[in-house]
């Protein structure tokens, strides 16, 4: 044992640190396509205390840290790019509070979506949170941290836009809460009316701080919930119909999806659309103002809602819909990634287009689909290709691929989402430099040394 | 190329234009009806190709051996009519490409035909069937494509279903007996209609239930339920073998309720109106259907078509009707279920 290993051993037990090659092998990739990079240890804290002093310990060796939650982030954003220590949350999965009449919960950092999901399903049947599709063992604390989105994100925005609260590991080792609970007992706000520093920590991919608490936002959970499928041809429309979908402010989630396979898929674009009610004449009430809502493209025969069989239905209401996963592997070979740029719902169609382009190009399987955020202010369209981990000439054209879609979801006016380090570069060589420079200051304000997760959102030069 | 057989002048000495008259979407008088089809017949532009909702109900009420209802779609393809959105038709037709993925069992001279129609994969069991079992074929290789006179397209159907004669031919099958009447209908009635040869004998799943609910009649128990019809528009085709229907309900002791929507008068089940034309006519028909069947005292609604039953069958369950299957109904009656 290094000294270093017998430190984590001291602050967290010998059964949960490691520095084998065989942990390291596991911990040095993601299911994505970013090279590996191999840890020097792993650690597997059980409390916020031992994360200060993991933290401590790293800032004054000057040795690299990197939190992670399932490691599903797919860009690369949980691989040590410089080596040093993974701090893997997963022991930290405790449902600290929830409050019912306040409609938040107050979980710890390394707590799962399932996880969650599943308490309130058991001891609060009328709350929900806004859960992505990705494998339920993804990390609350995580998806916030990439701003992700779920299932409530058309009503109510980013995933990180539905938080009261946080409490986060400081590069030095601090402890700090940020929001409501800096100065209350109680986790209702994340920032407002205090200046919100939250933004300090979101989207920043634990470069400026490690979340042990969060405060997530619950919502009413109807009794019913039912799934329909809009169908066009003309991608070029697509926005106008999210549009009038959007403006019923009916609607609980919005998918639109293009993919060649199966059959029952190919040639179209489907707007998946879900909605809930707690009783069937709300229910009802919804579906028809939903279905008269897109009235004038079924009119033109440019669209219409397509009979979804029973036997669909339940794989499509699932939470999170595991089709997702299962497309992850249609090429075999584990190998699935997804390049989802934040954009405007108008540039759609150019998107349906590249996807088109490059499948075509790179002769790749593909599938297109896009979650409207917001009430149709912007989309996370997710060029998403999957491929055979053990065949690098199909690795490299989806590399080529993504690479592409990264030139062109830039020039298209949009946002990289959970960015890898290629694409955190450019979006920084784009930047307006003042707010180059304000990210800057704030990196090296809170990480002098550099330790929290190294390689990412690293201001060179302004 | 196949061509249909119609012959407007058939029309012209009609004496009750009964294909649009007795229609129940468009509600047009004698004169109307026939000068309008003979306008069709003509290849002139009428109303009737637009408003037609293709409910194929006017392939029975012409009993002068016209084909009003395809040639209404022959000329709406022709003329670039749609019925459905582009792309509900573009599903269609994607989803019955032969793929290779067809499914054979034992198959003997005689052979059950599930067509495209997965539930009957599981539901073909039991003493009904132990005398043809486990010869059925099962795919998209022997689905008639039928189906797409609902979206105005003639021309798919003309290149496929030869195609699938010709698969039938290939297993050298003597006899099939159809459990989806479309398919039936298709080999007994359209095929014909478009000069396309058939060299096996079609049986209707409702006439071999029948003879064989006659041979295990020592198993049925009455079964004294009041059940409503849930008449699917593919029965259109083949309404020489509607009366088994009643015939087998006489049979298990069923009571088939005297309602308003049954035989000639059938309402469609919604499936196809909702996705070519939207919510409201869905609705309206839907409502009207299950009204009738509420107010005549149905406790169970028999459906012919498993896709009928998808769609109508949780709406009528909603108002405390059970949906059943005819081949399920058939099955509890001998005891099975
Ligand atoms: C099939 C599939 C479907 C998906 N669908 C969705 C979807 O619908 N919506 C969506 O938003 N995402 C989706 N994703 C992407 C991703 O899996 C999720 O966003 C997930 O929530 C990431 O969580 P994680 O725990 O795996 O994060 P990780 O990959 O472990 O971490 C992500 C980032 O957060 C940092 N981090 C982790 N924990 C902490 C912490 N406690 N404090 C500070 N920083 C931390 C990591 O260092 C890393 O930078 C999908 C992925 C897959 C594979
Ligand atoms: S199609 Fe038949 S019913 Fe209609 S007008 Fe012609 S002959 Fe008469
Ligand atoms: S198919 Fe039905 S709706 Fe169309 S004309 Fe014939 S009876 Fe009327």
């Amino acid at each position: 044992m290094t000294d270093i290993t017998q430190a984590l051993a001291g602050i967290v037990g010998e059964a949960y640190v490691s520095n084998h090659p065989e942990e390291a092998y596991f911990y040095a990739r993601d299911p994505g396509l970013m090279p590996p990079h191999a840890p020097d240890y792993v650690v597997v804290p059980k409390v916020v205390e031992e994360i200060q002093e993991i933290v401590s310990l790293a800032n004054r060796e000057k040795i690299p840290v990197v939190p992670m939650g399932a490691g599903l982030a797919l860009t690369g954003l949980v691989i040590p790019l410089k080596g040093g220590i993974v701090i893997d949350m997963k022991r930290m999965t405790r449902i600290l509070k929830v409050n019912e009449t306040g409609r938040h919960a107050i979980v710890e950092g390394g707590t799962s979506q399932g996880l969650l999901k599943s308490y309130l399903e058991k001891h609060h049947p009328r709350l929900r949170h806004s859960i992505p599709d990705s494998p339920a063992t993804a990390t609350i604390a995580a998806n916030v941290m990439i701003h992700g989105q779920g299932r409530l994100t058309q009503q109510y925005g980013f995933n990180s836009d539905m938080i009261t609260g946080l409490e986060v590991v400081l590069a030095s080792g601090q402890v700090s809460r940020i929001g409501s609970c800096a100065l209350s007992p109680d986790w209702f706000s994340k920032g407002a009316p205090l200046p919100d520093l939250t933004g300090l920590f979101l989207g920043w991919f634990g470069a400026t701080g490690i979340i042990t608490k969060i405060g997530v936002k619950l919502y009413p959970k109807k009794k019913l919930r039912d799934v329909e499928i809009f169908l066009t041809d003309r991608a070029d429309l697509v926005p106008d119909m999210i549009y009038e979908l959007t403006h019923t402010e009916m609607v609980e989630d919005i998918n639109v999806f293009a993919q060649p396979k199966p059959m029952i898929f190919k040639d179209n674009h489907h707007i998946t659309l879900f909605f809930t009610g707690d009783t069937d004449e709300e229910l009802e009430f919804k579906r028809k103002t939903i279905w008269h809502s897109l009235d004038r493209f079924i009119r033109n025969k440019d669209g219409g809602f397509m009979g979804v069989p029973p036997v669909m239905k339940p794989t499509l209401l699932d939470m999170p819909q595991r089709s997702v996963s299962r497309f992850a592997d249609v090429t075999k070979g584990g190998g699935f990634e997804y390049s989802g740029p934040i954009i405007m719902v108008d540039k759609y169609p150019a998107c349906a287009q590249k996807i088109l382009e490059l499948a075509e190009k790179y002769d790749l399987g593909y599938s297109g689909m896009a979650r409207i955020i917001g009430r149709s202010h912007a989309m996370m369209y997710g060029f998403a290709f999957t491929f055979n981990r053990a065949d690098p000439d199909m690795m490299e054209r989806t590399r080529k691929a993504l690479h592409e879609v990264s030139v062109f979801a830039l020039e298209a006016g949009g946002i990289f989402w959970k960015a890898t380090v290629d694409e955190q570069r450019m979006a920084m060589e784009k930047m307006d430099p003042v707010t180059l420079g304000l990210m800057k200051m704030i990196k090296e304000q809170m990480d002098p040394n550099g330790i929290m997760n190294p390689g990412n959102w690293e201001v060179t030069e302004v | 190329m196949y061509t249909l057989k119609f012959d407007e002048n058939v029309c012209r000495t009609c004496p009750t234009g009964d294909c649009l008259v007795k229609c129940q979407y468009l509600h047009l008088d004698k004169e109307t009806a026939v000068a309008e089809m003979v306008k069709i017949g003509q290849g002139a532009d009428s109303f009737v190709l637009n408003d037609c909702v293709t409910c194929y109900a006017c392939e029975e009420y012409c009993r002068r051996g016209n084909h009003p209802f395809y040639l209404i779609t022959e000329r709406r393809q022709e003329k670039g009519i749609l019925t459905a959105p582009r792309a509900i038709t573009r599903q269609w037709i994607n989803i019955g490409e032969p793929q290779g993925k067809y499914r054979l069992g034992e198959v003997k001279e005689r052979v059950l035909s599930f067509g495209f129609m997965p539930e009957f994969l599981g539901w073909i069991k039991g003493r009904l069937f132990e005398d043809v079992m486990p010869s059925y074929i099962f795919g998209q290789e022997f689905f008639c494509n039928v189906v797409y006179i609902h979206f105005a397209d003639t021309a798919v159907i003309k290149e496929r279903l030869p195609q699938v004669v010709d698969n039938f031919r290939k297993l050298g099958v003597k006899e099939v007996i159809f459990l989806h009447d479309e398919c039936y209908g298709a080999f007994t009635q359209l095929a014909p209609a478009f000069g396309i040869d058939v060299p096996f004998q079609s049986i209707h799943y409702y006439e071999y239930l029948y003879h064989r609910l006659q041979e295990l009649k020592d198993l049925i128990r009455p079964l004294n339920i009041r059940v409503a019809y849930q008449r699917p528009c593919s029965s259109r085709l083949s309404s020489d073998q509607h009366h088994f229907f009643a015939d087998i309900m006489d049979l298990i002791g069923v009571d088939l309720v005297a309602r308003e929507y049954q035989d000639e008068n059938a309402l469609c089940c919604g499936g196809i109106l909702s996705m070519n034309y939207g919510y409201d006519l869905a609705h309206d028909v839907q409502k009207r259907n299950i009204d009738d069947m509420t107010a005549h005292g149905a406790q169970f609604c028999v459906f012919n078509c498993p896709a009928c039953q998808s769609t109508l069958g949780p709406l009528v369950a909603k108002q405390g009707i059970k949906p059943i299957h005819m081949i399920h109904l058939c099955r509890k009656a001998i005891g099975e279920m």
